[in-house]
């Protein structure tokens, strides 16, 4: 078992095995990043077509039915399948060696969490091809979702409640490693900003998660077995998915946004070549916002009907949300003044954030108050508030962290001067695209319209609306050639390749190796890395414990296999309404799989293997030449 | 000095804006350009709250881009070691408090707006003689239409609604089958109408809409449902109250009408056989029809709440609604009709009128 760690020459088949059971971080990280980038490039597809149908008025180019389906599956695809995962893959790839861990807490769930979420991912869009995608908006009001004929609303349900769980997994993994798999020295008040936005933000998945699955629980009993929650006229209530959703969806913004800060926190330093200015105060916004996330919920329905006192207390809770945001952005701010800053791909798109996202938080403060949100909600001036936060908040943060860890995570970098070029045109674009949607809501233009009429003042700036979104996705393409022809680029074999890293996982060579680090390394203080290098350190760290065996666990299949029984069980209860005699028998099957796979891991002790010392050292003379990680 | 320099460059900045935002949209659509008491009030708040936040943009802005322009290692040289500064519990303060200030300014106008807008008790009151002394209307939004009904003067009618100007008007709403969402943007914000309960709320219309482009306030549904809703329009038609009064005695005068399949007239004979159970044509009675009241259709601005009003329009709904609104309720309810049934049946719907 031990030998593939030296070995690199594999099979095509042995590879794919490889990475089917896999229970590495470093790998996983990398599966989450090109299945989160899959359903991006899908969800972005979706949106261009949306943008070319409402570039005129009285379009026809995708009809009224396609276009909720497309309006339904961006929001959907971009929130659980995209955003989600490419933050994953990066939590999973750097947050065990900031923290100078082997891996996460529980390996084998790691891998459990990423197949939960790509298989339901595949399965919400396999609905395209059987009759028909999902088509009540990404909210999937109750009322809406219990009137949509066929299978859409079933198959929103069932994946997403199978990709949940594998969300929920993958939360309570972080919060487990970052509390339990510090290495000695590696204090709370230590940590870099990005493990303590990914602790939080897994405690909210741990917290918004479970409204969410109840929720969707409710909707797949009432359309299957016809249970009645929101069916008004057999009592139910539609108002409760509203508030289970927004219990759940509220938050799910701070568990996106959360790791973008991070990633921002990290990117900001190295390049301002300056410790990150309020880094305490940094930690306390980040729980801050975190906490506050969970108060502010109604303001999502402000006009759905609560009572004036409702919509009072939340919109003044919702404005407070604007206080420790604030403190980010000042704190940032003031990492830059003074320093002496290197504008890299990475820092573009960090500089390009903070102007952006600030033109974002406003318009939500300005939403909070809720007499105006009268007028502003569920107009085009939403879409462009949540996607100034989205994109200019979100996205930048993933495409500037790409470039920024390309290099940690496979050991090559992504071509700065097409970087560059990718920026510019994505960033043009996107203001291009959503400046103008501010005003188109404002004149009275409501969201979610397959299209509008010609005489009503809006068809200049849908236009132009229209020709940013076909410059967002140019920048998009351009961004994947960059990977393509980078992945053909040779090997950087180098240790801090930007040259002012600071936090741990900069301290290590790459290749990683697939143990991490050889011997758990001694944290000394904050910013452990830039302190030992000042310090005159070349190997970049201390030790904590001497060259010894390094126990590692095994690589398996069952999470698969697992994640496919969920799979298989969702096509029986996609049907059963359908009243076809198969239904019953393939739940049955699916499950039964599901549950034979956890007997077998419960029964079977899977102790892990060792590597011994004489296979470190060659492994690292392997990938590093003489002297290993000197 | 000081302070009064940045008052005035508050003034300025609001300055700015008022006239930069109210050159945006057409006046029927727009909510930057308010015809009613209710929505006067949202724009204002609009305005104070972009005012507040252009000027936290600007500070912000300015801030970054002083700090980026001095940082810049390309001017400060590769080798510049930048002092490594922990943080100032000062600034912090500062950036926390003038924050918490700004917001609890924006809190004011918030709040008081909040209670007022939702204060509906005006609806219950009676005069003397016990009738309600404030006008209410029971909004129904049904799959891709919009119903209205006034309850106390006993009238119903459908995709135009008709208003006095003056005073403050109460709506009922709530939706018949899946949620819509009720808005006049140039008058005011929106109302949700939810499927199992009644919301409340008033709107209040300043401006008559006779001078605008199509003499009527545009309407829409706010709230995804289902294939049309980009098509759910209705319009708003604002009078003076002696106006109103009148329409009001006019509809009530239709009492009792109805098409006759005994009629001459083919249009008649085939709205009685093909039409009247859905679509009634006397303006009097109450909500819950499964079409749209059209009693007033000739006086209406649209044909199926988009089309032109003409009879052109009116056939090609009759012929094929799917095509014009896909998933429709009416599509299919009336059999085959011959293109010289259609011809008719629309003639005789745009002579409905209760206007002279």
């Amino acid at each position: 078992m031990s030998s593939v760690a030296v070995s690199n020459k594999k099979g095509f088949g042995a590879t794919l095995w490889d990475y089917l059971t896999t229970v590495d971080h470093k790998k996983l990280g990398v599966m989450y990043l090109f299945a989160g980038t899959l359903f991006f490039a899908i969800a972005g597809f979706e949106a261009l077509l949306m943008r070319i149908q409402l570039m005129i008025p009285n379009n026809d180019f995708v009809s009224a039915g396609t276009f909720n389906e497309l309006l339904t599956m961006h929001g959907t695809t971009m929130l659980f399948l995209a955003a989600t995962p490419l933050l994953f893959g990066f939590m999973n790839a750097i947050v065990p060696l900031q923290i100078g861990a082997r891996d996460v807490a529980f390996p084998f769930l790691n891998s459990l969490g990423f197949w939960l979420f790509f298989l339901g991912a595949i399965f919400l869009h396999l609905s395209f091809f059987l009759g028909g995608a999902p088509d009540a908006g990404w909210t999937n009001y109750a009322s809406l979702a219990l009137y949509s004929p066929g299978h859409g609303i079933d198959f929103y349900v069932l994946g997403l409640q199978i990709s949940g769980a594998g969300t929920l997994i993958s939360g309570i993994n972080f919060i487990v490693t970052i509390i339990t798999m510090r290495a000695p020295g590696m204090t709370f008040m230590r940590m870099p900003l990005f493990t303590w936005t990914t602790l939080i933000s897994s405690t909210l998945i741990l917290f918004a998660f479970p409204p969410l699955t109840v929720g969707l629980f409710f909707m797949l009993v009432d359309r299957m077995f016809g249970a009645n929650f929101f069916d008004h006229t057999m009592g139910g209530n539609t108002i409760i998915w509203e508030h289970l959703f927004w219990i759940f969806g509220h938050p799910e913004v701070y568990i996106l946004v959360l790791p973008a800060f991070g990633l921002f926190s990290e990117i900001i330093p190295v390049f301002a070549r300056k410790r990150l200015f309020g880094y305490s105060s940094m930690v306390f916004a980040t729980i801050l916002i975190g906490f506050l996330g969970f108060m502010v919920w109604a303001h999502h329905m402000f006009t759905t009907g609560l009572g004036a006192t409702a919509n009072a207390i939340f919109a003044v809770a919702t404005m407070a949300i604007a206080v420790p945001t604030g403190m980010k952005v000042f704190n940032w701010i003031m990492t830059i003044w003074g320093g002496s800053v290197k504008v890299t791909v990475p820092m573009l798109y960090a500089l390009g954030f903070i102007p952006s996202f600030v033109a974002g938080g406003v318009t939500g403060v300005m939403q909070a108050a809720a007499p105006l949100d009268y007028q502003l909600h569920d107009s085009y001036f939403i879409v462009a508030h949540f996607h100034y936060v989205i994109v200019g908040g979100i996205v930048t943060a993933i495409f500037g962290s790409m470039h920024f860890y390309w290099p940690i995570m496979f050991n090559r970098a992504l071509n700065e001067k097409l970087g560059v070029l990718t920026f510019w045109i994505f960033f043009i674009g996107f203001h291009l695209t959503f400046f103008l949607q501010h005003f188109l809501g404002l004149m009275g233009m409501p969201r979610r319209v397959f299209t509008f009429q010609a005489d009503q003042g809006w068809d200049l700036f849908n236009f132009i609306s229209s020709i940013g979104a076909i410059m967002m996705a140019i920048g998009v393409v351009l961004l994947v050639i960059n990977i393509i022809i980078t992945a053909k680029s040779k090997p950087l074999n180098c240790r801090d390749y930007w040259g002012d890293g600071r936090s741990l996982e900069w301290a290590i060579k790459t290749p990683v190796p697939f143990y991490n680090f050889k011997q758990t390394p001694l944290i000394r203080g904050f910013d452990p890395y830039w302190l030992e290098k000042h310090d005159g350190n070349k190997e970049g760290m201390i030790y904590a414990e001497p060259l010894g065996d390094i126990h590692m666990p095994n690589n398996s299949i069952l999470p698969l296999v697992m994640s496919i029984g969920t799979f298989i069980a969702a096509f029986g209860a996609l049907y059963h309404p359908d009243g076809v005699a198969w239904s019953i028998p393939v739940i049955i099957i699916g499950l039964g799989i599901t549950v034979a796979s956890m007997i077998l891991r419960s029964v079977k002790d899977d102790l892990g293997y060792h590597v011994h010392v004489e296979e470190v050292i060659a492994t690292e003379e392997h990938l590093y030449g003489k002297g290993g990680n000197k | 000095m000081m302070k009064g320099l940045k008052k005035w460059r508050l003034f300025s900045l609001l300055a700015v804006m008022t006239v930069f935002l109210s050159a945006c949209g057409e006046e029927y659509i727009s909510t930057l350009k308010p015809a009613g008491a209710v929505g006067k009030e949202q724009f204002n708040l609009l305005l104070f709250s972009i005012t507040i936040m252009a000027l936290v943009v600007i500070v912000v802005s300015v801030l970054y881009l002083y700090a980026f322009m001095k940082a810049r290692r390309s001017k400060l040289g590769d080798d510049y070691m930048p002092k490594q500064v922990e943080g100032s519990h000062t600034l912090e303060v500062i950036w926390t408090v003038i924050p918490i200030v700004l917001l609890l300014i924006l809190a004011v106008p918030t709040l008081i707006g909040t209670y007022k807008f939702a204060d509906v008790k005006a609806m219950e009151e009676v005069d003397e003689e016990g009738n309600k002394t404030a006008l209410t209307v029971n909004v129904t939004a049904k799959l891709y239409w919009w119903e209205f009904e006034y309850p106390e003067q006993g009238i119903i009618t459908a995709q135009e609604l008709v208003v006095p100007t003056g005073e403050k008007v109460y709506f009922n709403l709530k939706a018949a089958d899946v949620k819509h969402s009720f808005w006049i943007p140039a008058v005011g914000g929106k109302m949700d109408t939810n499927v199992e309960n009644m919301n409340k709320f008033y709107l209040e219309f300043d401006e008559e809409s006779e001078g605008l482009k199509d003499g009527v306030f545009y309407g829409k549904c706010a709230e995804l449902c289902g294939p049309s809703h980009a098509l759910m329009d209705f319009k708003v038609k604002a009078v003076d109250r002696a106006e109103f009064d009148q329409w009001v005695a006019a509809m009530q005068s239709t009492e009792g009408a109805t098409a006759s399949a005994d009629s001459t007239d083919l249009g008649e004979q085939t709205f009685a056989n093909s039409c009247l159970m859905c679509h009634a044509v006397s303006g009097v009675g109450a909500a819950g029809a499964m079409g749209p009241n059209l009693t007033a259709f000739g006086d209406r601005n649209r044909v199926a709440g988009v089309l032109e009003h003409s009879k052109e329009s009116l056939e090609e709904w009759v012929a094929d609604p799917e095509s014009i609104k896909p998933g429709n309720l009416m599509t299919g309810k009336y059999g085959e009709l011959s293109d010289e049934e259609i011809s008719a049946v629309a003639d005789y719907i745009m002579s409905l009128s209760v206007e002279q």
